[in-house]
C-alpha cells in the first residue's frame, strides 16, 4: 500500500503496539537543553532510573546563556540551571556542548549542521521547535518534561499515530518573499490551530526550490500553525548538505544511507487525510500585527479592522490602530536571531540589505548567530564586520530575545521587527510588542527605523 | 502521579482563545529546576495586570477552569500544567488544545477534558452569572455535571486509565524490555558515535 513519508517513519520506529494503546516508538536522536531537562533527570534520580542511551543524546545550553559577557552575565537561577545540566550529563554519560564550546548552539541550528540530524530518523526534544529537524525529511517534534524523562529512561515513547496533512506550495517565489514568508504565508492559510492532530508534508516545487536553511525555517514555524511535526522529504539538496558533516555518515556507510533516504519520499498515490494547497506567486513579504503568528498581513497593507475581541485584545495590546498602513509603524528594536532565522543564510541575506546603510538613530538592532559556527563561519565572511560597521550588535549564539530568558530582552512598550518565531504577548518582554519579520524584513526596518517593504528598499 | 476519578470544586472562567504557554507562567519563572513552586506566577503579567477574572474573590480556590479554543499553544513547558496544578486546578474544560500542552497534562496528572463549544460557552455563561458555582467532573463516568448542566466527554482511553490508576508511564513501558531490547539489536549500533 502507497503511504506517506510520516508513516514509512513512523512505522519503522514501532517497537511494541496493542490495539487501543498508542504505539511504543524508538527514538534515534535525543537533544537536550538546560530549560525543560532538570525536572526529568531529578525524576530519573528520585526513581532510581538511569539513562538508557546516553550515546543517543546529546545535550547544548541555548535558552539561558547570555549572548555578551559570557557565563558571569548569567543570573543566579540561569546559572543553577546550566550547572544542573552540567552535573546531570556529566553523571549520565550524556555529550553536551555547553556554553564555551566550539559546537554550542540553539538546539535546533546545530542538530542540522552538525548532520546529528538526518532522514528517516524520529528525533525529539523537550521543545516544541524540533519541527525544525523534519526538514531532512526526519519525524522530529517537541515533547514535556515528562515524556522526556521518559525518552532518557527508555529510549522510547508513547505516541498516537497522527493524521497527515500535504501542504503542496507551487510556483515562483517573489522576488524579496523568503521562506520565512512561506511559513507566515501558511499559517495565515491554515490558522494557527490548522495542523493540530497532523504531520505536515511540505510539497510543491516552491519547497523544493528552498536551501536546507529556508526549508529548516518552514519546518521550524510548523508548530505555529497548531502541527506538531512538519517535514520535507529528502532530495540531493538534503544530501549536498549532509555529506561530510561531523555525524553524517561517512565512507562506505555513506551511499547506503543515500540510498535507504531516497526511498522515504511519501509514496505515488499516498492518500493524505487532507491537502492544502498555496500558490506561491500570490505570497508577499508578512508582517505580523498581533499577538499570535496568524495575526499577519502583506507588509503593503495596513492594520485590519477587528472582527473578533481577540482581535481587539491583541490590538490594544500592540497599541495599534484599525487602518494604519503598517510601513507607518515605527519600531525600536530589531532582532535577527533565533532557530527559525539565524542560519549563515539568513545572516547573509540580512547583510545583502544592510550593506551600505546604517541602522536609524532611534533602533536599537541585534544580529544573534544561531550558533558557534554560524558565528566563526559569519565572521569569516566578514559580516560581523560589516554588522558592527553598521550599528548593530554582534552577540554570541543563544536564543537570546526570541523568549527573552536571559538578559536580552524587550522593555515594557518598545516595538521590535523580529525574525523569531512567536509573537505572544510578553514573549520577548514584559509589555514588549513584537512584529515578526523575515532577515531581510528586519534589516531594512533596522535602517528605515520603521517596518518597510524590502522590496522598495534600497 | 496522583490518581484522579471524581472532582468536585468551584469552576472558574478564563473566557480568551488561543491562550499560549506563555501567558499560563511566562518564561522567566521556568529557571526553576523543581517541578513544584509555580502557581504563584500563573498567569503572572495578567494578573499584575490587575482585576484579572481568576483573583476575584469568588473563583479563589478553583479546581476547574473553562477557556476558548486551543488552550495551550504555544512551547512545550511542561511548566504550564505544573503552574495549574501547583495554583489548584484539577481539570481544565476547553473545545481543544495546543497537542503539547495536552500529552503534558495527562502526564502530570492535569485533566484536560473537551467539550463542544457550545457547551464551553454556556459553562463560561454559567460560570459568571454564579460566581463560584460547583461542578463535578467524573472522569470514570466521562460525565460533567453542574447545576443545570451536563455534558459526556471523551478521553484517550490510555490515558484515562493512567490518570485513573495513577500509574507510572515509565513503569509501563518498562515492562517491554524485551521488545525494546529485540529492536535495538536489530538497528545498527549507536548513530552518534
Amino acid at each position: 500500500m502507497a503511504r506517506t513519508m510520516a508513516a514509512k517513519i513512523w512505522d519503522d520506529h514501532v517497537v511494541a503496539a496493542r490495539e487501543g494503546e498508542p504505539d511504543l516508538l524508538y527514538v534515534d536522536l535525543h537533544l537536550v537543553h538546560e530549560v525543560t531537562s532538570p525536572q526529568a533527570f531529578e525524576g530519573l534520580r528520585l526513581s532510581k532510573r538511569r539513562v538508557r542511551r546516553p550515546d543517543l543524546t546529546l545535550a547544548t545550553m541555548d535558552h539561558d546563556v547570555p549572548t555578551i559577557g559570557g557565563r558571569a552575565a548569567a543570573d543566579e537561577v540561569a546559572e543553577r540551571q546550566m550547572s544542573a545540566l552540567e552535573e546531570n550529563c556529566r553523571r549520565e554519560g550524556i555529550r553536551l556542548y555547553g556554553m564555551g564550546n566550539a559546537r554550542q548552539g540553539i538546539v535546533h541550528v546545530i542538530g542540522p549542521e552538525l548532520g546529528l540530524t538526518q532522514p528517516g530518523m524520529l528525533i525529539v526534544c523537550g521543545d516544541s521547535h524540533t519541527s525544525t529537524n523534519g526538514a531532512f525529511g526526519a519525524l522530529a517534534f517537541g515533547v514535556g518534561t515528562s515524556e522526556l524523562e521518559h525518552v532518557l529512561a527508555t529510549q522510547c515513547l508513547r505516541q498516537r499515530r497522527p493524521k497527515s496533512m500535504a501542504v503542496t506550495v507551487e510556483g515562483a517565489l517573489p522576488l524579496g518573499v523568503t521562506a520565512k514568508d512561506v511559513a507566515l504565508g501558511i499559517i495565515a492559510s491554515i490558522g494557527v490551530e490548522g495542523g493540530r492532530g497532523h504531520v505536515l508534508e511540505y510539497r510543491g516545487a516552491t519547497i523544493r526550490g528552498l536551501s536546507m536553511e529556508g526549508r529548516l525555517t518552514v519546518c521550524n514555524m510548523t508548530i505555529e500553525g497548531g502541527g506538531r511535526a512538519g517535514m520535507i522529504a529528502p532530495d540531493d539538496a538534503t544530501f549536498a548538505y549532509l555529506k561530510g558533516r561531523e555525524y553524517a555518515p561517512a565512507d562506505d556507510h555513506w551511499d547506503a544511507a543515500v540510498e535507504r533516504w531516497r526511498a522515504l519520499a511519501t509514496d505515488p498515490g499516498a492518500i493524505f487525510d487532507r491537502e492544502v494547497s498555496i500558490d506561491a506567486a500570490r505570497l508577499e513579504p508578512y508582517v505580523t500585527w498581533g499577538t499570535n503568528p496568524g495575526q499577519s498581513v502583506p507588509v503593503t497593507g495596513s492594520v485590519p479592522a477587528p472582527s473578533t475581541e481577540t482581535d481587539e485584545r491583541a490590538l490594544q495590546y500592540m497599541a495599534l490602530e484599525p487602518g494604519t498602513a503598517i510601513e507607518a509603524i515605527t519600531i525600536d528594536r530589531v532582532f535577527i536571531g533565533s532557530c527559525t532565522n539565524a542560519r549563515l543564510e539568513d545572516l547573509r541575506v540580512a547583510a545583502s540589505v544592510v550593506r551600505g546603510h546604517r541602522v536609524h538613530p532611534k533602533v536599537r538592532a541585534m544580529v544573534v548567530p544561531g550558533s558557534a559556527s554560524v558565528k566563526r563561519q559569519a565572521e569569516a565572511e566578514g559580516l560581523d564586520a560589516l554588522f558592527r560597521e553598521a550599528g548593530f550588535e554582534w552577540r554570541d549564539a543563544g536564543c537570546s530575545m526570541c523568549l527573552g530568558m536571559n538578559p536580552d530582552i524587550l522593555g515594557p512598550g518598545e516595538r521590535c521587527a523580529s525574525t523569531s518565531n512567536r509573537n505572544f504577548e510578553g514573549r520577548q518582554g514584559r509589555g514588549g510588542r513584537t512584529h515578526l519579520v523575515s532577515p531581510p524584513m528586519a534589516a531594512a526596518a533596522a535602517i528605515a527605523g520603521h517596518l518597510v517593504d524590502v522590496r522598495e528598499f534600497n | 502521579m496522583e490518581p484522579f476519578t471524581r472532582i468536585t470544586g468551584i469552576l472558574a472562567p478564563l473566557d480568551r482563545v488561543n491562550v499560549d504557554t506563555d501567558q499560563i507562567i511566562p518564561k522567566q519563572f521556568l529557571k526553576r529546576i523543581e517541578r513544584t513552586g509555580f502557581g504563584p506566577f500563573l498567569f503572572y503579567d495578567w494578573r499584575r495586570n490587575g482585576d484579572f477574572i481568576l483573583d476575584r474573590p469568588a473563583y479563589r480556590g478553583a479546581s476547574v477552569l473553562v477557556t476558548g479554543a486551543n488552550f495551550g499553544c504555544g512551547s512545550s513547558r511542561e511548566h504550564a500544567p505544573w503552574s495549574l496544578l501547583d495554583a489548584g486546578f484539577r481539570v481544565v474544560i476547553a473545545p481543544s488544545f495546543g497537542e503539547i500542552f495536552k500529552s503534558n497534562s495527562f502526564r502530570c496528572g492535569l485533566l484536560p477534558a473537551e467539550l463542544p463549544e457550545p457547551a464551553v460557552r454556556e459553562l463560561i455563561t454559567l460560570s459568571l452569572q454564579e460566581p463560584g458555582m460547583e461542578i463535578t467532573v467524573d472522569l470514570a463516568a466521562e460525565r460533567i455535571s453542574a447545576s443545570g448542566f451536563e455534558a459526556g466527554f471523551a478521553v484517550d482511553p490510555f490515558f484515562r486509565e493512567c490518570l485513573l490508576n495513577g500509574w507510572d508511564e515509565i513503569a509501563l513501558t518498562l515492562r517491554h524490555e524485551a521488545d525494546i531490547a529485540r529492536f535495538e539489536a536489530k538497528r545498527s549500533a549507536s548513530r552518534l558515535s
